[in-house]
């Protein structure tokens, strides 16, 4: 079969793979840089699989309907920009302490308030580090191409329901709002498949599900908080992604995530050009994290720069991962500042290059 | 004396055991099949019990306990999945509306209903609330109204009358620095997406029976997906009140019923053809 390729922007492919994987219901509510998710699902879901899509008054209301929906056992998905991935926090923390299944997807700008519309990595530590109140954990995409946009969503379904936890799209404004080459995938049927969880009404013949996140007694709730626990475990073990591109040989590695590896894949590029070897550590899952690789990868590499469009966020987790073999360094623009490939390689070349001379 | 209550309850035990008062023709109250044999954490007096049984009653009556998802709220009814054998999701406090939208919306033939009190559906959830009704959804929603936060120990509520006590208003309900208490079933009342509002009580039989009637209506209409049902229950909370049960009535009766009036303040006008389908 022929591949179907599109030029595509990046909000609009990543509502077209919703619908193509056969998600069931869509809440949102406007906020750039990703108006057009909504938009684009307005206009074209409906009529093409019976996809709900409302518009919601609120982030507040559109996470709460995520929350009823989900425990409904269907595809959910919601999309916002950071101040409204903010309002949603608390309906988070209810939907994986109930262990519901859904994507939501945050195409982050720049903060902190109101900030900007332009793009920013800013939301790293809300995203992985909790947001909401309690320990929960999402499982954290982060693409880095329209590409991935799309097979972001349908991955996002899959291990949403694998491991009853929702699933977060960490993208960003850049994104978001740039076109691109992408192959769609053929569209998946919404299924009509009930899991056993959800409340859909009690047939006689098994108990009524209950979906609450109160459980008043403090044994019972740390019995809920150790199950959620060795869940994360778990998916610490078989879910990490990461994209390793010239490490074997490098004496230097970029570390970055999503919008931000591409432009150190060019500052690779350039370095190389003048000989100095770096290559480029990308995780793709932000949670669950590859602490185990970096680490690996600082016995062979003489120095890590961790480049985030944020103040310094990951690269927290980087030295965690690294625990003081190497140095690692951090450059970060903030406010909706791209960095460019030159002044990677210019910070590559004051930090290490030049005190190895 | 432990050897002789002993045997009380031997004898007790004898009692109920006879044939003759357990016999089926003899038994002129039963508990619905909808509700729990699970005791209620509610105070002595309180409204929401009867509420509850209310609910299951309209539920049984109607045959569709596998057809019906309850949204509980935060507050005293936090737990009222504990009580009732149907599915049911708990929803962040004042979020009920949207959570029950979110399941009506990819379960529409299924009878969904979200239960509320004040300060769950006129303080906190009010944007919810508003817009839940003026989208029209096909839901019913039960809002217990008793004029004071019950479940954090008797704070004021958006519905607290003028005047009245509370733990934060220790002087009484003082408008010029509170304001008025919120009569959010007549601002619902006017939206064309609300299709049927009333306002009961549960304080005497005649009441009950009204009440139950209501609630009947809440999930019938949703068949007839013309928009939402809103069923305001005026109730007492004894505890918070300071009062014993039926002081609590005769306070209710005196000073909430002429503020929250009775009745019905939009009903579907059902002898259209078109609608009189499923009555």
């Amino acid at each position: 079969m022929n591949k179907e390729l599109k030029l595509m922007k990046g909000n609009e492919a990543l509502a077209e793979a919703a619908i193509r994987v056969g998600c069931d219901a869509y809440f949102g509510y406007p906020i750039t840089p990703q108006s057009e998710i909504l938009e684009y699902l307005t206009r074209e879901a409906y009529e093409r699989t019976g996809m709900v899509v409302l518009q919601a008054e609120s982030e507040i209301a559109s996470i709460n309907m995520i929350y009823g929906a989900a425990g409904a056992g269907k595809k959910v998905m919601t999309s916002s920009s950071s101040p409204g991935i903010s309002l949603m926090q608390e309906g988070i923390s209810y939907i994986a302490c109930a262990e519901l299944p859904c994507v939501l997807v945050n195409v982050v700008r720049g903060g902190p308030g109101l900030g900007t519309i332009q793009p920013s990595q800013g939301d790293y530590f809300q995203t992985v580090k909790g947001g909401g109140h309690g320990d929960y954990k999402l499982i954290v995409l982060a693409p880095s191409t329209v590409q991935e946009m799309v097979d972001h969503v349908k991955l996002g379904f899959e291990l949403a329901f694998k491991w009853r936890n929702p699933v977060m799209i960490l993208t960003d404004g850049a994104l978001g709002q740039m076109m691109e080459k992408v192959e769609l995938f053929p569209q998946i049927r919404r299924t009509t498949e009930v899991p056993e969880w959800a409340t859909v009404g009690k047939p006689k013949t098994r108990e009524r599900n209950i979906i609450t996140t109160l459980h008043i007694e403090a044994d019972k709730m740390q019995e809920i908080n150790l199950h959620l626990q060795k869940k994360y475990k778990e998916i610490e073990q078989e879910e990490i992604l990461y994209e390793a591109s010239g490490c074997d040989d490098a004496e230097f590695v970029l570390v970055a995530f999503g919008l931000v590896a591409r432009i150190c894949q060019k500052t690779a590029l350039l370095a190389r050009e003048k000989g100095i070897k770096v290559g480029v550590f990308r995780p793709i899952t932000l949670f669950p994290y590859p602490f185990n690789e970096l680490n690996k990868l600082a016995d062979r590499a003489k120095g890590f720069l961790t480049v985030e469009m944020n103040a310094g966020q990951m690269v927290e987790d980087v030295r965690l991962a690294v625990n003081g073999k190497i140095p690692v360094e951090f450059l970060g623009r903030m406010g909706g500042v791209v960095p460019t490939p030159e002044e990677i390689l210019q910070t590559i070349e004051e930090k290490f290059v030049g005190e190895l001379v | 004396m432990n050897e002789k209550r002993m045997t009380e309850e031997q004898h007790f035990e004898e009692m109920i055991a006879e044939e003759s008062i357990c016999i089926a023709d003899n038994l002129v109250f039963e508990k619905p099949e909808t509700l729990l044999d699970t005791p209620m954490h509610y105070c002595p007096g309180c409204g929401h019990g009867v509420a509850h049984r209310l609910i299951a009653e309209a539920i049984d009556e109607l045959g569709i306990q596998d057809k019906t998802i309850g949204v509980a709220p935060v507050g005293c009814s936090v737990l009222a999945y504990q009580y009732l054998n149907i599915d049911m999701s708990e929803a962040a406090h004042g979020r009920a509306s949207a959570v029950a939208t979110g399941i009506k919306r990819v379960l529409p033939d299924k009878y969904v209903f979200s239960y509320q009190g004040d300060g769950d559906l006129a303080a906190i959830g009010t944007g919810e609330t508003l817009h839940t009704c003026n989208r029209g959804e096909n839901i019913l929603i039960i809002f217990i109204n008793n004029g004071i936060y019950g479940m954090t120990g008797g704070q004021m509520a958006p519905t607290t009358l003028p005047g009245m006590k509370s733990t934060t208003t220790p002087f009484g309900r003082d408008v010029k620095i509170m304001g008025n208490p919120l009569k959010i079933t007549e601002m619902i009342a006017q939206l064309p997406g609300v299709y049927y509002c009333t306002r009961v009580a549960v304080n005497s039989p005649v009441n009950v029976r009204k009440a139950k009637k209501a609630i009947l209506n809440g999930f019938k209409y949703q068949d007839h997906k013309k928009g939402l049902s809103f069923v305001e229950i005026v109730s007492n909370c004894p505890s918070n009140w300071k009062m014993n049960p039926v002081e609590s009535n005769k306070w209710m009766e005196e000073n909430m019923f002429p503020f929250y009036t009775l009745g019905d303040m939009k009903v579907p006008n059902l002898n259209l053809p078109s609608e009189s389908k499923g009555e």
